[in-house]
């Protein structure tokens, strides 16, 4: 431990903290720019300054020591802050009232915080053309304030290397490789970069509009469907503590909203589960292991970017989205009298690259698109605004019959491990055919990187292992590809934390907020009454009335479905249509 | 769409070019090896003259180096360029001696006459135009490098016949 003064307040921390930490522990605050706690810590902004024996120094970086003096608002500090400041506002769009950030953007609040009313620097300003080619994202480069927690994020927690600087000084751009655009790249779509952005020049595609127009046709029955990680998140984003279990309010504001069925995804959590246990034990008996899940949109394009070769290892089950959507437009209407060509399926998803999943031309197996829309959790709550609904006030609703009834087995799927629990759930019992005593699996539950455990199904020693954030599955993938990893089942989503880390949830998502998500999807779980999968009676029902039998004809034609073997590099591997070599014959021949 | 890599065809090509084969040994001498990338794209510019991007990708596989950080640094130093050179580099001194003795003019007549923007490369392959801080010979001012000559004093007038001697000279070369 070391003591330092920081104001003419002594603070004692542990040797290796940096000013700002500190600063934290005495309760004094000093305002930061590119660094984020976790993800980025880079110094470069210089918004953190403080005055250390006369020099000014980045406390976000700048590490104590013993006997330190450190000054935090001292003339010098504060007007270092303001220039600094000020030098990014002169080549920012000031177009606030329109911003999809507006009152919830960093530099917006540090202006602010500032009290900065008056830029006095006027210049030239950056101008690089948005990219929208993304399903799920949009890129704004003239927002970007050049603080690299989108490329430190992708390239550190996520090791998808899509984003980086380029150029330098004044035309230094945070882009794809040769200012290509997304759609164009191996990006996953997972959205983690939007997460961390402080202002909004990274953000999800907006497509609230197509939902308001899907409502306002009043020939279209419009179906919605909510992932459970919406219910822990969606509080938030009208002032609620992070964690607030709201999915009554939400369905009554679905309702409201005019959506014609409100039904749960956490349904069709539980079918892929069924159809997926099935699968399992047919793999343990002939087949490629381990199997890895593939509910998760985001590792789906990571795997086939990275390792195409290792495709036959994963589940050909779709997610339960596409589930749901498959399902939506065939069983749905077939039951209750409607013509698919009417119905529209919206999806409300803690998940950007859910948009993009949707879009994909295999999720098409009703005949239609499966699921029309795909809406963040941002935007259901930005159209929850624009209606005016009170939602904190709102009466509790109750899901639609039958694609609404689920069990707590569905619910864990927003959590990392959570897919894994719920697959043990059903297949401890299918196996043994005994009822399993004890249904929390704790092992796999929590925030770590990789959780691994092995569980006893009476004689067959079943070795499973769980990772959250695509850095975590790049090692398990490596190992497979070394043939070291000896599991039978492995559990991947994309985001840190699993969905209530989602790229779609609320900002900010931080550490103690996916903790305090977390405690709650698996409060939602112990308060069901049915907490296994199999045991979900409109399952049983959409078997015994549709689908015939796990894995069956049926199943296969919706519920399946297979991956496509991509380029590292994505579609500008295909940009190169020929050797250097050949370019140089073909321009001499011209000559 | 997205097309997946399909290197078959292109295999056989480079094949034929031995400056592939010199680029896998240069890859293979620093792969593994930490701050491999600086040295690799320096000695891959030596053998192809520029660094393409086909360049770029069989160097992003050859080290395991994200393409978006070979991007990055190629386009953070000078030194390094994407873009084909030409057989003559027009070096146009915009130092501040030059600067207002009217190398400005000079540059934009040399824009003119190439159909080039400056770090760019004429369509015939043969000059690339650079703008170049004090060369040291004020007392020439304005001074414009062609390759390793150097023409002092010019107006924009001088211009037409410099480019002349080159694509001349270029001309019996190929006869």
């Amino acid at each position: 431990m070391v003591t330092l003064t920081i104001d003419g307040q002594k603070v004692t921390v542990p040797a290796n903290s940096t000013v700002l930490e500190a600063a934290e522990a005495a309760g004094i605050h000093i305002p930061t720019l590119c660094y984020l706690k976790d993800v980025s810590q880079t110094g470069s902004c210089r918004v953190c300054v403080v005055e250390i024996g006369g020099r000014l120094q980045a406390a976000c970086v700048f590490p104590v020591h013993e006997g330190m003096v450190v000054e935090t608002t001292t003339p010098l500090v504060r007007e270092s802050r303001r220039v600094t400041v000020e030098l990014l506002l002169s080549n920012h769009p000031q177009d606030c009232l329109t911003c999809l950030r507006n009152q919830n953007c960093e530099l917006q609040r540090l202006t602010h915080e500032l009290n900065i009313r008056d830029v006095r620097f006027q210049g030239v300003r950056t101008h690089v053309p948005k990219d929208d080619s993304s399903a799920s994202i949009v890129r704004d480069p003239d927002k970007c304030i050049l603080c690299r927690r989108c490329i430190n994020v992708c390239s550190d927690i996520q090791g998808v290397d899509v984003l980086a600087a380029r150029e330098r000084g004044f035309e230094t751009v945070v882009s794809p490789a040769w200012q290509a655009k997304l759609a164009q790249t191996a990006c996953t779509n997972c959205g983690q970069c939007v997460l961390v952005c402080p202002v909004g020049a990274l953000v999800e595609k907006d497509d609230t509009a197509k939902v308001w127009d899907k409502l306002g046709d009043p020939d279209i029955h419009v179906v919605v469907q909510t992932a459970p990680a919406v219910r822990v998140s969606l509080g938030e984003e009208f002032g609620m503590e992070p964690g607030t279990v709201v999915t009554g309010k939400m369905i009554t504001a679905l309702r409201r909203l005019g959506f014609d069925a409100v039904f749960d995804t956490d349904f069709s959590a539980d079918l892929t589960i069924v159809e997926e246990a099935n699968e399992l034990l047919e793999r343990l008996d002939e087949g490629t292991l381990p199997m890895i899940t593939s509910c998760s949109p985001g590792w789906i394009k990571f795997i086939e970017h990275q390792y195409p070769e290792l495709l036959d290892h994963l589940t050909s089950c779709k997610s339960p989205q596409q589930m749901f959507g498959a399902l939506a437009k065939t069983y749905y209407p077939e039951k209750v009298g409607l013509d698919p060509a009417k119905i529209a399926t919206i999806s409300i998803m803690p998940c950007t690259a859910k948009k993009y999943e949707a879009d994909r031309p295999e999720m098409r197996s009703s005949g239609y698109k499966d699921v029309d829309v795909v809406l963040t959790v941002r935007e259901l709550a930005r159209m929850i605004k624009e209606a005016g609904i009170d939602f904190s006030n709102l009466p509790e609703g109750e899901y639609d019959n039958p694609m609404g009834i689920s069990t707590g087995a569905g619910v864990i799927f927003g959590a990392t491990g959570g897919v894994m629990e719920a697959a043990l759930r059903t297949a401890y019992e299918v196996v043994t055919e005994e009822a399993l005593e004890k249904l929390e699996f704790l092992e796999v539950r929590g925030l770590e990187g990789i959780k691994e455990a092995e569980v006893d199904l009476q004689g067959t020693k079943l070795k499973v292992v769980v990772a959250n954030g695509l850095g975590n599955a790049r090692k398990l993938l490596e190992m497979i590809k070394r043939g070291e990893a000896e599991y039978h089942f492995i559990e991947i989503m994309a985001c840190p934390g699993g969905c209530i880390g989602g790229g779609g949830q609320p900002i900010p998502t931080n550490a103690d907020i996916l903790k305090a998500r977390m405690a709650s999807i698996y409060d939602v779980d112990e308060a069901m009454v049915l907490r296994k999968s199999h045991e979900n009676p409109s399952i049983k029902v959409l078997y015994e009335e549709f689908l015939g039998k796990p894995l069956g004809e049926k199943s296969h034609k919706l519920l399946h479905t297979p991956y496509v073997a991509r380029s590292r590099f994505g579609a500008l591997a295909g940009t190169i249509s020929e050797p250097e070599s050949e370019k140089e014959k073909v321009a001499a021949a011209k000559e | 769409m997205e097309v997946v890599a399909n290197k078959c065809q292109c295999e056989a090509l480079r094949a034929k070019d031995p400056r592939y084969k010199k680029l896998a040994d240069i890859i293979a001498k620093y792969a593994g090896r930490e701050g491999a990338l600086i040295p690799v794209l320096h000695e891959a510019q030596e053998v192809f003259g520029h660094l393409p991007p086909e360049i770029q990708m069989l160097v992003a596989e050859g080290l395991d180096v994200p393409l978006s950080e070979i991007d990055g640094v190629i386009t953070f130093y000078s030194l390094f360029t994407a873009e084909p050179q030409g057989k003559y580099k027009i070096g146009v001194c915009l130092g501040t001696a030059c600067y207002v003795k009217g190398a400005g003019d000079v540059l934009d007549e040399l824009k003119e006459r190439l159909q080039i923007d400056v770090n760019k490369t004429s369509a015939d392959g043969l000059f690339t135009l650079e703008v170049t801080r004090c060369v040291g010979a004020c007392g020439l001012a304005p001074v414009v490098s062609v390759g390793d000559d150097v023409y002092g004093r010019l107006t924009p007038d001088d211009i037409p016949a410099i480019l002349e001697k080159y694509i001349e000279s270029e001309k019996n070369s190929n006869a």
